[in-house]
């Protein structure tokens, strides 16, 4: 039984690292790395069978692909606190020299990241490679992906999808960010993409709408139910409503955040609403 | 000057057919994946051997290069087919960042590259693809000349760690280099000896380029043949040594003249020993519907359009 309590106290610490990293360069991804927080830290500290003194081939792991990787704030919080790399080199985030680079890279070798990502639309690809490696090699951990609902409208992510459910890819679960927003507006302004429930379904996956995508105990739940629907011949599909910017209330729900930093008065207000609980790096 | 013979020709494609399955059955690891190409590339019998390590991706490119990248991840060696146009131009963001940025051991291996592609003209003639791959950091890029060397190079990488480009193509061609030869990455071939100019040629243009020579030794020119099947890394050592001796070059190959082999060769000579040099390839032009022959001819591909350059570049010296 997870301890939602314990999670919700890591998604703050990861909160605040966030908007610190971005508020320290004055650049990057606040928005979508807030809306995702629960997520990641449900799937790392609580999902998925993972081991943080990091192996490239991650055999008898369970993998997590991050495909919208501007959101890496989130991702190497998530990673460092787990123990992949220390706390103190968040604060190298996005400068020179450093393992942290704006979007994920192997290039530098930062343990946790298997793979580059930034340039949308790959990482279903990506995930869908790997969970045929795991089925060639009897291995029957999970392949996890994240995906933001804007970068759906990349074409190659339908290429990777109806090559996961003609192929039966059953050991894959594909997430979908969807807080409505892209960087010129809402998603429904910017391209409306219809019924994402349904063009999944028809692309062949077993979908879940989870509708609160930043409440842990709400977000464990769909993760387990999206791990007991692999294995029956579909890959997974989980639409993760989420809220951008959620947890700092001037951020929320709106895509004026997607990829602004805080100034210090605005840090200072984000910090007050999200309690130090793991220390400051 | 050696004589070059062969007994038979065939395809460069072929080759990798069969280097591909002679690699499948030394390592468990090696997997194919193919979009809808499986015939045109050879890997038919790559497939019937070893169906489980088959990826049938369908039309659809750009997942099969990140999905192979993704492959890599838990051991796999993966080998993607598709014509050499569909393998670079069209997917060369997912190249990019999935396989040459993320450092990923996948084996990009492309058909039907060039001109002798023939008559389903230039929307598949990709003149271009040496270019773009050998800009990527970390890319290694081939190009062999015949059936047998096509065969050496699958086999030699799917043993080197690391991302590469394979490219060959679809007609066939003298096979006039050895059975089981080892094939070393970034080793220039020398053909045949010789002290007045360098020809330097990459895949089809290589047997012009022995032909050539055969031409010039008629008139009284004594070429240095050199095979440069990988344009990268490319072999300085070879080329500085054989143009010191000689005082002048012309390159061969079946590509654009912008960001071929000529265009690499230039750059290292202009850097470390400033040589005449003139360059046998497509001048800033798309190809066309034709019959492989009369297309290397009308774009000035052949052993007489070698001799011609190699007349001009000796003048210079």
């Amino acid at each position: 039984m997870a301890n939602i309590q314990k999670l919700e106290q890591t998604v703050s610490q990861v909160r605040r690292d966030i908007v610190r990293m971005v508020h320290a360069n004055n650049s990057g991804h606040p928005g979508g790395s807030l809306g995702c927080t629960e997520f990641l830290v449900a799937l790392y500290f609580e999902v998925m069978k993972h081991d943080p003194s990091f192996d490239m081939d991650g055999k008898e792991e369970d993998l997590f692909f991050l495909s919208n990787g501007h959101i890496s704030p989130v991702f190497y919080s998530v990673l460092a606190h787990s123990g992949y790399f220390d706390v103190a080199e968040l604060a190298t985030f996005r400068k020179i020299d450093s393992r942290l680079q704006g979007h994920p890279t192997t290039h530098e070798g930062l343990p946790g990241v298997r793979m580059a990502s930034g340039s949308l639309g790959q990482g279903m690809s990506v995930a869908v490679g790997a969970a045929e490696t795991k089925k060639l090699n009897g291995d029957d951990r999970i392949v996890y992906s994240l995906h933001g609902d804007g970068e759906l409208q990349e074409g190659q992510i339908w290429e990777a999808a109806m090559y996961a459910s003609a192929k039966k890819v059953d050991n894959l679960i594909c997430t979908v960010d969807l807080n409505g927003q892209q960087i010129d507006g809402s998603t429904d302004e910017v391209m409306n993409m219809g019924s994402l429930e349904a063009k999944f379904t028809a692309f062949g996956f077993d979908v879940l709408v989870e509708k609160e995508g930043n409440n842990m105990s709400k977000v464990v739940a769909a993760l387990e139910e999206a791990k007991s629907r692999t294995g029956k011949g579909k890959p997974v599909c989980i639409l993760l409503h989420t809220e951008m910017g959620n947890g700092v209330d001037y951020m929320m729900g709106s895509h004026k955040w997607h990829g602004v930093a805080p100034n210090d008065e605005e840090l200072a207000n984000a910090l007050a609403q999200n309690e130090e609980t793991l220390g400051d790096y | 000057m050696k004589k070059y013979t062969y007994t038979e020709t065939k395809d460069t494609r072929s080759g990798f057919g069969a280097g591909l399955l002679e690699a499948a059955q030394k390592n468990e690891n090696v997997v194919g994946l193919c979009a809808d190409l499986t015939g045109s590339l050879k890997m038919n019998a790559f497939e019937n051997e070893f169906p489980e390590r088959f990826f049938q991706v369908g039309i659809s490119e750009a997942n099969m290069m990140s999905m192979a990248a993704g492959m890599t991840i838990g051991g796999k060696i993966p080998f993607t087919g598709t014509f050499a146009n569909f393998a670079t131009s069209r997917v060369y963001d997912q190249v990019r960042q999935s396989i040459a940025y993320s450092n990923k051991n996948v084996k990009i291996c492309a058909s039907h590259a060039g001109l002798t592609l023939g008559e389903d003209g230039a929307t598949h003639q990709v003149l271009e693809d040496l270019g773009m791959m050998k800009m990527l950091p970390g890319m290694v890029v081939i190009n062999p000349c015949d059936y047998n060397q096509t065969k050496a190079a699958t086999l030699a990488i799917a043993e080197y760690e690391g991302p590469v480009y394979l490219r060959f193509g679809r007609p066939k061609m003298p096979v006039f280099t050895p059975e089981n030869q080892e094939f070393k990455i970034g080793e220039a071939l020398m053909l045949n000896e010789g002290t007045d100019v360098t020809i330097l040629a990459t895949g089809h243009l290589v047997w012009e380029a022995i032909e050539a020579g055969h031409i010039l030794a008629d008139m009284g020119i004594d070429a240095e043949v050199i095979n440069i099947h990988t344009i990268k890394p490319l072999d300085a050592d070879a080329i500085l040594k054989s143009v010191q001796k000689t005082g002048c070059v012309v390159t061969a190959e079946e590509h654009q003249m912008n960001g071929g082999l000529g265009d690499s060769v230039a750059q290292l000579l202009a850097r470390k020993n400033p040589t005449p040099i003139e360059m046998v390839a497509v001048n800033d032009s798309f190809g066309e519907s034709g019959v492989p022959a009369l297309l290397m001819e009308k774009y000035g591909l052949t052993r007489k359009d070698i001799v011609k350059s190699v007349e001009a570049v000796i003048k210079r010296k």
